[in-house]
């Protein structure tokens, strides 16, 4: 039910538009532009991501184990639902149907709030394991609950085993040949990882991250990253930038969930029709952008 | 269309106007109306333009002599930072949309307001915002970086504190700006008249229109660069900080993306304006409209691809060097296809010498010498010596002050009895015209013989063989200086004391000419009619109103634009 | 198509009415495409790889801009914006790779400065 004004506007009608199509028209049009600059946003972080992959490509294939990826694939699909429920709540304003209007944004927001917390989890856990990013990343355990006592030691890695049987039977091999011809050469202290045993130099020079290709690594059986001879340099950029591009997400989730708020209140107002649903609409629009920038970053950080 | 009826003028209310309609403080900071945002906006730009144009003066004061002169070094890099900081983005960024472009845009297009009028008063009130941290920057020690930040010294070298809220400033600015170039686009798009037709606008509106994009594509891209840069000098993680595995000149490619295209943000409206004051002010048809148009949108789109012209001394790769290089040649031609028609609309034209066009005049001239001497910067081989000397301040002032604010300034007198309903002193108006172009001109062709002499840019002291050449221009911003506070002197006087403004006194075809000066709140009673807007034969000159107005011989329908 | 057809009649409001039917079959596909995805991801084909997952994920990203955000149904030039946003994107995109990977070769291997710091720190 709209009521008209003296010029037989609908209430809803701002007054320097003719028509409510013309409203609907200009909101839609303002909506699809602050979209495009909220893509524009996000690419800034996608040119950094793309630009330290294209780069750095072993340092995100270190940096993905480090990630769960059942939480990623249960927090996308969340976000795919809350994006139907969503759109269906627009298809019902549309229709004029209150009641299932209000339970279908409910039902976004549940799904924001389970997005939510199971990044809140994501998060607490990375900071207990210690995966910070920047300098942070390279504190010891013993800052937090967890001690060294918690992870394996190199030695008993199985790849780093048979990697330093293999560097043996090769030391063993060439001291039989004779006086070796050139210095073999060792990768300078500076560049190598932390520590200086020999399995692990043998790891490094053996080129790190190929010797564990295919192996399945579960937390369990994770080395601490201070003691991963695979570690490649400056690895915390990874959690940089999972950090930053996750976090700018998970900011714009909340803000999707305050909207959607909104809206529900608008919703118990009876403030929408299927002559005014455009709230709904535009809402929806900001929604499924989040929803979108996260189809990307589910594959981009943990998957690949 | 003709038809055969008195040609009364549009009947208005008796002295109502948008100035009057409603009165009260709160009825102005509350105001939905896109006039009093555009006078708000203007009272603010204005009055950055002048605090930053302090700082300037003091840098040239500063500069007069090798060695201290008023201020140390430390205070001299604060004082050019904030003097390009302020101007760029609370002044020049903002100016022409913001507040001449709020004021006409929604006038000239036909329509009652812009499309989201409150988004509209938040724009403004994010500038504001962003105003207050800029000022609470200077307060927490101020900003030595330039106006540019580049890392690692903005992340880790400086001891000035003020980089995250400069930081925070910007970002704030950008989204006033993004906001204010959606309004817009939508506004043209949606709200035009019937009639009103893609090619039946006045080319400021297409200029706008183009800025939009602009404003709308590049900033957010600023936007994520000074957020980044925040969280690199707040936590030091390491994203363009080289000890930390960052890559330094990854923020250079993250803040010309934007910066490249904010120059074209700050001229194309200004361009826009130079259409309307050129073929007005020489009552001649617009030489080649749809040139000048599908330039606008040219340079627009063009100016995402020159961004590292910026960078040819940076460590950027050779290969992007010559890519952006030539790139940067390209871009230089729809500017030139413009200042190409303004000529021929002035050719044959019935010249008025009145400030709007001795500043469009003065336009042609100062643009002509900035744009081509952007080609002597964006050549590889030569930039390698002119980079980062006063070369490159020369050329900049000579496009951003020289050409888009003198544009801006322009504007301001040609639309000031329209927004104020009053006349300026057109004698004293062409004394301050004079003394800005021959203040100017002095200080900054002065500049172009300092780069190309070796001079480097943000530099407190200097070789003493440059001393001349600065004194030179020190004494042209002086110059400079007297006609812009006369400018200021004799307009506020006008609010006073000046002559009522008749609803037409250039003799101007576009919309904004049918309402009354100040406009009703409203705009329009009726919804107009438009015609060419570039069609002059139409008017003539009314001696008693001293105003231009449709022709007693020629019938045409009440609002017919 | 019968879809089409049937909501004809729902023009009476400002905007085209998506039916639920078309939203949930959406929502279906995406769920699929999630599942190929995540399975996809245990093969290992080498650089191919990233060009998979984008390749899915653009395409679930394009049912959701289509027909959650009912582009599929809205004026074109609603669509150009969107579009154009991303042309940026790659365009930022692709002018800062090339740029990096070609001055790539010139920066210094191994651990940042501040990190190689932290780290024999922690030897002691």
């Amino acid at each position: 039910m709209t009521t008209v004004d003296a010029h037989g506007h609908p209430d809803f009608l701002q007054h320097h538009f003719d028509t409510p199509q013309q409203q609907f028209d200009a909101g839609k049009l303002g909506m699809w532009m602050f979209l495009a600059t909220e893509v524009l946003l996000f690419g800034g972080l996608f040119v950094g991501y793309a630009v330290w992959r294209g780069n750095h490509p072993d340092l995100f294939k270190y940096g993905s184990q480090f990630l769960d990826t059942t939480l990623g694939a249960v927090n996308t699909v969340v976000l795919i639902l809350s994006s139907l429920t969503m759109a269906a709540a627009v298809t019902m304003a549309q229709r004029n149907r209150r009641g299932p209007l209000i339970i279908l944004l409910a039902l976004t927001l549940a799904g924001a709030g389970t997005f939510l917390v199971i990044k809140y989890f994501e998060y607490t856990h990375k900071f207990h394991e210690g995966w910070y990013p920047g300098l942070k990343f390279y504190e010891p355990p013993g800052t937090d609950s967890r001690t060294w006592a918690d992870y394996p030691t190199p030695a008993l890695h199985p790849a780093a085993v048979q990697l330093a049987e293999e560097q043996s039977r090769d030391v063993a091999a060439s001291f039989a040949a004779g006086p070796v011809a050139e210095p073999t050469t060792v990768a300078p202290a500076a560049s190598g990882p932390a520590g200086l045993s020999v399995e692990r130099l043998a790891v490094a020079e053996h080129g790190g991250v190929e010797a564990y290709e295919g192996e399945q690594e579960h937390e369990e059986h994770m080395l601490h990253p201070l003691q991963d001879p695979t570690r490649p340099d400056n690895a915390h950029m990874f959690f940089n930038i999972y950090f930053m591009m996750t976090g700018l997400h998970g900011v714009h989730v909340v803000v999707g969930g305050l909207v959607i708020v909104w809206l529900m209140i608008g919703a118990l107002k009876g403030r929408f029709s299927s002559q005014y649903f455009t709230p709904v609409d535009l809402g929806g629009l900001y929604w499924h952008i989040v929803d979108l920038i996260w189809i990307f970053l589910f594959p981009l950080f943990y998957l690949i | 269309m003709t038809t055969i009826e008195a040609t009364k003028p549009i009947p208005e209310p008796a002295g109502d106007n948008y100035l009057t309609h409603t009165t009260g403080i709160m009825s102005w900071l509350g105001t939905l109306d896109h006039k009093r945002i555009g006078i708000m906006y203007l009272v603010s730009v204005l009055t950055s333009f002048f605090v930053a144009g302090i700082f300037g003066l003091l840098v040239r004061t500063e500069l007069i002599a090798p060695g201290q002169t008023i201020v140390d070094a430390d205070t001299y890099n604060r004082l050019f930072t904030l003097h390009g900081a302020i101007m760029v983005f609370l002044v020049i960024i903002p100016s022409v949309p913001a507040s001449l472009g709020n004021f006409v845009l929604p006038i000239m297009l036909g329509a009652k307001d812009v499309a989201f009028p409150r988004l509209n008063l938040f724009s403004y009130y994010l500038w504001v915002t962003g105003a207050v941290f800029a000022v609470g920057a200077i307060l927490m020690g101020g900003v030595d970086t330039g106006w540019t930040f580049y890392v690692p010294y903005s992340t880790t070298g400086t001891a000035m504190g003020g980089v995250v809220m400069v930081a925070t400033a910007v970002f704030i600015l950008g989204f006033s700006s993004i906001f204010t170039g959606m309004n817009f686009i939508v506004t043209i798009h949606r709200l035009r008249p019937p009639g009103m037709t893609w090619f039946r606008m006045p080319l400021f509106l297409w200029a706008i229109y183009a800025t939009g994009i602009l404003q709308v594509m590049a900033t957010p891209v600023i936007g994520i660069t000074v957020a980044l840069l925040a969280v690199e000098r707040s936590f030091g993680i390491g994203i363009f900080d080289p000890s930390l595995g960052g890559d330094p000149v990854l923020f250079q490619h993250f803040f010309w993306f934007y910066s490249h295209p904010a120059v074209y943000i700050m001229i194309l409206p200004a361009m826009g304006i130079i259409s309307e004051l050129i073929s007005v002010h020489s009552h001649k048809h617009i030489f080649g409209y749809k040139f000048i148009a599908f330039s606008s949108v040219a340079i627009a789109i063009f100016s995402f691809l020159v961004w590292g012209h910026h960078m040819f001394v940076s460590s950027q790769s050779p290969l992007m060097n010559v890519i952006f290089s030539a790139i940067t040649f390209s871009v230089a031609i729809p500017s030139a296809v413009k200042v190409f028609n303004w000529l021929a609309t002035l050719y044959k034209g019935s010249i008025s010498l009145n400030t709007p066009m001795l500043y469009a005049l003065s336009f042609l001239f100062l643009f002509g010498i900035g744009g081509l001497t952007g080609l002597h910067l964006g050549t590889l081989a030569t930039d390698i010596h002119l980079h980062d000397t006063y070369f490159v301040v020369a050329h900049f002032h000579y496009v951003m002050m020289g050409s888009a604010l003198i544009a801006m300034i322009g504007g301001l007198h040609h639309w000031w009895p329209k927004m104020t309903g009053r006349m300026y002193s057109e004698f004293w108006g062409r004394i301050a015209c004079g003394l800005v172009f021959v203040g100017f001109n002095v200080t900054f062709f002065t500049q172009f013989v300092l780069g190309s002499k070796g001079m480097p840019r943000r530099y407190w002291d200097y070789l003493p063989e440059f001393t001349v050449y600065h004194v030179v221009s020190t004494i042209g911003s002086y110059v400079m200086a007297l006609g812009f506070f006369i400018t200021a002197a004799y307009l506020i006087h006008s609010l006073f004391g000046g002559r009522r403004a008749p609803a037409n006194p250039w003799g101007g075809r576009s919309l904004e000419w049918q309402c009354t000066s100040p406009p009703p709140h409203d705009n329009f009673a009726t919804q107009p009619h438009v015609g060419d807007c570039y069609d002059f034969s139409v008017l003539e000159w009314d001696e008693q109103e001293q105003g231009y107005h449709w022709r007693h011989d020629l019938a045409h329908e009440p609002g017919e634009g | 198509m019968a879809s089409e057809q049937s909501h004809g009649a729902e023009h009476q409001g400002v905007g085209h009415v998506v039916p639920i039917s078309i939203l949930v079959k959406t929502a279906a596909a995406l769920l699929v495409l999630t599942v190929i995805t995540v399975w996809i991801a245990d093969f290992h084909f080498g650089p191919a790889n990233i060009w998979i997952a984008l390749g899915i994920a653009s395409l679930k990203g394009s049912l959701v801009v289509l027909f959650f955000m009912h582009l599929r149904y809205d004026r074109p030039f609603n669509g150009l914006v969107f579009i154009s946003s991303m042309a940026f994107v790659a365009l930022f995109i692709s002018f800062a790779l090339t740029d990096t990977s070609e001055y790539a070769p010139d920066v210094d291997t191994g651990n940042a400065p501040l990190v190689q710091q932290k780290l024999e720190t922690l030897e002691q």
